[in-house]
């Protein structure tokens, strides 16, 4: 197929002929061609339809700013919405699909939105969508889901892959516009050690897109030209396609580098790079872009800036129309009009808006100084201008220059304010930037080419310098000051129909003005009332021109007027691409326990506990239902021994002369007169004098103390005590260290653990209750030298010990223990049995030390010991703690035995309503009890250790439960302890 | 965000854990007459300042080092990184 808008020149590959489909039609394009250039080239003027409105919509500008071609590209689970067309580079086999419209693109059927405007203007939603409010669900809220957005997501999981990286440099240069290179060659040659990021596939900026020459070549060949001097530089690192998108403490920039967006497929390599790059100066280089003038009816197909216009003729040999109108309020306008006529283009007319002498002649062309467009006819292109002194000029595209902005947005990330300059009616940047960014060329300012090179020279220079590089003084490479003038001038007030500010999210001229009628006169009000300036484009056309309306609106200045604040990214940035590799199963470790493949092997059924994989059960042949494994846990444990792998607490090493006393500081209760080869509980608080987590700590020598922490507490509760340690008691001798994974630890519970133990622990050991009593401890060997501990302990309440090895044994010592068990019928219980075992003991866990729980709510008021100095035993005397009517942890069992009970449910009086005023506790942890026969639970309640026997309702609104159930003793199990100490 | 550790050198914030005011580690005394306020204002009040704070920082994907982090908070500068236990030392504090 033939490209009918393809004219002569260029830096397209005419040799490599590249097909895409847009909208199911083939084209041909070239290679180097972005999208847009190539649809520009096959005539294909209409591409999508706008936000609000749906109204036709075409190429607006050549870059990163396009507010208006966005396309789908791509199908399936790579489908892509929104992606802009004028930076999409053409690959073969490209598929491309307009968006936001419901029926075909050129008849849409959502155009009705058109007709209906009067009633969609500025804040719409908040005055629309208000009554009845029974509409608010049901109608209101499907009606804006469905009309909102523009392109749509596949709804299927991103297949592509994403990665992250750091880089770090001397000097960053963003842009490789005649700035960026001249910044780069600068510093490059002095052997800093220079970054050179782009966000286009060729570097070289507007140089590609003008013609004008630098020194004695073209502008695009000298760019060619350093470009490769640089890339032979070994310490200069080119990243085209890489768009430096935020700007961040400490000279950290964000960069996104797209790898294989331009090719058919990623082949399994990455298609997104986040790059964090570490910079000591960087130099913004990112250039300028060209605003609209707003009349009626400018957001027509057809309708571009002019900058654009001629980048489509010069840099891709692609011509937006066959007879191309200007209206200009600058200098610069009137290139495009000579660029244009150069090649052949029919000009019929220049239009600028200045009363002042012709700047040339164009052949060919109606000259209007002191000129306006009115109203533009054509629904689906440009096909005629209307002039304010009634002349009508046909043309099938209008070229509009409202100036140049520069692109200060980098500058403003950490919260600066651009500043006005009025001989080039500008925001530039303001005085002060982020740490060690400086800004070159266009993008500070400098808006003619000679300008711009000397500005990127000497900011490479100095940058190369301050870095420590000795700079060979060298001269910026010579070109013209092209004429700049300019005038400020925002829109045609003489136009009827509506004139068009921000073309992406349909706000008008008349928007503005209602908005500061309505007394939405602060920028940032009127960027939220309007949605000016939201969505992909950020308002990079937009802003400016409204923030001249409304200071002419509101009689203010612009700089008065002043700019919302930019934030990061400079463009869309896919979530993928912060992802990065860390999703699914990635997204953070998985933490196997030392006995995991043992159990796996024995079919367990595995549960997340933090990072930790843990087995909840172990199912066996017959169980159809959790709850029969469960309860035969824990009935064969209390029966006889059942054994549980406990590695995934929490332990941290605890040595030095002073370790006593510094145990003695952070838990609540005593633990400097702990005796050696003893165990004792301990439970610490936060400073605050709420529990904060508990454990077991064993006293191993003197000096060497081994505390638990439990699992889910276990790196807090470590970065807590190397607080204590290094900032509160920094003169004590003890040190601390982590040592969770290197000991398995498996629990032995049930009247045969001892039995069982005797089997493994080495003949030596004395373990009989005289010599290895309830909470002793001690240094042992198994299965004949491996070293171990043992503690004798218990959660289960159950005679117990805990069995720890170096964890490398752990496996084997959960096999060892199995082997040996048989003749006691051993059983492994996961962390379902036991839950259900502490719960029948009344032991706190988790779901009890929630950081609102004080000692006293649990029951343990009386082990912080009031004669010593430990963490949070001061607070914890606060009145408000210490109330009468103050929480405790009690008991609960449902009155009709055969009920379940649910945690979470709230206490209430009986005859009491289910409110908040009437709420007198909680129920923490729930179980049905095996050994019981019925379901029991803990919970905190008001006065609780006094309430034993008074029967409250545990109501569950969630749920729509309401239980009877009795106040009872936490204990549920040998109250007096007498089986652990078997 | 860089923290120039003092024993390490520069490091990516990402590798450290942030706490809050130094002024954490005047801890009072728990014997004073009036520890019972003391412990209140050490636990809850802090001043806010728009300029140089200081603040505690803990390099918990590194050597675990505490540190005492003097930080602007209108330019993020940060014009100084101790170890925790040297100024607590210097403060006086000790066992």
């Amino acid at each position: 197929m033939s490209q009918p808008y393809r004219i002569v020149g260029g830096l397209v590959g005419r040799e490599n002929l590249v097909s895409f489909r847009f909208n199911g039609k083939r084209f041909q394009g070239y290679r180097g061609d972005t999208l847009a250039a190539a649809l520009i080239a096959n005539g294909q003027r209409l591409v999508g339809r706008s936000f609000k409105y749906h109204r036709p919509r075409g190429i607006f500008s050549a870059g990163s700013e396009e507010p208006n071609a966005m396309v789908q590209l791509r199908h399936g689970a790579h489908l892509e919405p929104n992606t802009r067309a004028t930076v999409t580079e053409l690959y073969n086999g490209l598929e491309a699909t307009s968006q936001n419209h419901r029926g075909s693109l050129e008849f849409d059927l959502m155009a009705v939105n058109d007709l209906l405007s009067p009633f969609l203007s500025a804040g719409f939603y908040y005055k629309t969508f208000m009554w009845p409010k029974s509409f608010w669900e049901k109608v209101y809220e499907p009606a804006i889901r469905a009309s909102a957005g523009l392109g749509r997501l596949s709804g299927e999981e991103d297949p592509d892959s994403y990665d992250k990286g750091f880089l770090h440099c001397d000097v960053l240069v963003i842009g490789s516009g005649p700035a960026g290179l001249a910044a780069a060659l600068a510093a490059g040659r002095a052997g800093a050690r220079v970054i050179l990021a782009d966000e286009d596939f060729l570097l070289g900026g507007r140089l590609n897109a003008e013609t004008l020459a630098v020194e004695d070549m073209s502008g695009a060949g000298w760019a060619a030209q350093t470009a490769q001097e640089l890339a032979g530089l070994p310490n200069v690192r080119m990243m085209p396609r890489t768009t430096v998108y935020g700007a961040y403490d400490h000279g950290i920039y964000g960069a996104l580098e797209r790898r294989t967006d331009h090719l058919a497929t990623s082949a399994g390599k990455p298609r997104q790079v986040l790059w964090r790059i570490y910079s000591k100066r960087a130099i913004l280089c990112a250039g300028a872009t060209e605003r609209p003038i707003a009349f009626g009816n400018n957001d027509r197909p057809g309708v571009m800036l002019a900058g654009s216009v001629r980048a489509y003729v010069n840099r891709w040999g692609a011509t937006p129309g066959r007879r191309v109108a200007v209206f200009t309020s600058n200098d610069d306008g009137w290139r495009t009009a000579q660029d244009l006529s150069a090649k052949g283009i029919e000009i019929t007319a220049v239009i600028d808006s200045r009363d002042k002498p012709a700047l040339a002649s164009v052949p060919g062309a109606a000259i209007v100084m002191g000129g306006r467009v009115i109203d533009v006819a054509g629904r689906k292109g440009v096909t005629a201008i209307k002039l304010a002194k009634g002349q009508t000029i046909e043309t099938d595209c209008l070229a509009v220059s409202g100036g140049w902005n520069p692109n200060v947005h980098l500058t403003c990330h950490q919260r600066s304010f651009p500043k006005w300059r009025d001989d080039i009616a500008a925001f530039i940047p303001g005085d002060e930037m982020p740490v060690g960014l400086t800004v070159a060329g266009a993008a500070n300012g400098a808006l003619s080419l000679g300008a711009a090179l000397i500005q990127g020279t000497e900011a490479g220079h100095i940058a190369a310098t301050d870095t420590g590089h000795t700079a060979t003084s060298i001269t910026p490479p010579w070109a013209e000051d092209e004429p700049r003038d300019t005038a400020a001038f925002w829109h045609v007030g003489e136009s009827k129909a509506r004139a068009w500010l921000d073309l992406q999210n349909d706000v008008t001229v008349k928007d503005v003005r209602q908005a500061g009628e309505e007394g939405f006169r602060s920028v940032e009000h009127l960027k939220r009332y309007t949605t000016l300036g939201m969505a992909t484009d950020q308002g990079k056309t937009a802003n400016v021109g409204a923030l001249a309306i409304m200071a002419e609106a509101t009689g203010k200045s612009i700089p008065e007027t002043g700019t919302t604040i930019f934030r990061p990214p400079y463009t869309p940035v896919a979530i993928g691409a912060f992802a990065g590799r860390s999703r699914g199963k990635a997204f953070r470790p998985t933490r196997l326990t030392p006995s995991h493949k043992w159990a796996e092997e024995q079919k367990a059924v595995f549960v997340d506990a933090g990072m930790w994989l843990r087995a909840q059960w172990f199912p066996r042949a017959g169980e159809t239902h959790w709850r029969q494994s469960v309860d035969r846990e824990v009935l064969q444990t209390r029966a006889s021994v059942g054994v549980c792998d406990v590695t995934t607490l929490g332990k941290i090493d605890v040595q030095g002369r002073d370790a006593a006393e510094f145990l003695n500081r952070v838990y609540a209760n005593g633990f400097a007169k702990l005796p050696v080869g003893k165990v004792r509980y301990g439970l610490m608080l936060r400073e605050d004098g709420m529990a904060m987590d508990d454990g077991t700590t064993a006293r191993l020598s003197e000096t060497h103390f081994v505390m638990t922490t439990t699992t889910a507490n276990a790196v807090g509760v470590f970065r807590h005590m190397e607080f204590c340690r290094q900032c509160l008691w920094p003169g004590m001798d003890v040190h601390l260290i982590s040592v969770t994974e290197q000991w398995a630890q498996i629990a032995v519970a049930g009247p045969n653990s001892r039995a069982l133990l005797q089997k493994i622990v080495d003949d030596s050991h004395d373990l009989s209750n005289e010599a290895f009593p309830f909470m002793a401890c001690g240094e042992v060997t198994l299965c004949g030298g491996v070293p171990g501990r043992l503690f004798r302990i218990s959660f289960s309440g159950e005679l117990a010990y805990e069995v720890a090895v170096p964890a490398r044994y752990g496996d084997a010592l959960m096999r060892a223990l199995m082997k040996a068990g048989e003749a006691y019928d051993v059983v492994a219980y996961g962390t379902e049995a036991l839950g259900v075992m502490r719960v029948e003991k009344g032991h706190a866990a988790g779901n009890e030390l929630i950081g609102q729980t004080t000692a006293r709510d649990l029951g343990m008021g009386r082990m912080v010991s009031k004669k010593k100095d430990s963490i949070g035993s001061i607070l914890s005397e606060r009145d408000a703690l210490n109330r009468e009517d103050g929480l405790a942890l009690v008991g609960f069992v449902p009155v009709d035995r055969s009920e379940g009970l649910n945690s979470g449910a709230h206490f209430v009086s009986p005859g009491k309503e289910v409110t908040t005023e009437n709420d007198e506790g909680w129920m923490t942890s729930v179980a049905f009890s095996p050994s019981l026969g019925h379901s029991i639970g803990l919970g905190f309640i008001k006065r609780g250790a006094s309430r034993i026997g008074e029967t409250v309702i545990a109501a569950d609104p969630v749920r729509d439960r309401k239980v009877e159930v009795e106040i009872v003793s936490p204990h549920f199990i040998d109250p007096e302890g007498e089986r652990l100490r078997a | 965000m860089i923290i120039n550790h003092p024993l390490l050198g520069p490091r990516d914030a990402a590798e450290f854990v942030y706490l809050g005011d130094a002024s954490l580690i005047d801890r009072p005394d728990w014997q004073s007459d009036t520890a019972a306020d003391d412990f209140y204002e050490y636990q809850y009040l802090r001043d806010n300042p728009a300029g140089e704070t200081r603040e505690l920082w803990f390099h918990e994907q590194g050597d675990r080092s505490w540190l005492v982090v003097t930080r602007n908070t209108l330019t993020h500068e940060i014009t100084k990184v101790e170890l925790a236990r040297d100024v607590a030392l210097a403060a006086g504090r000790d066992r």
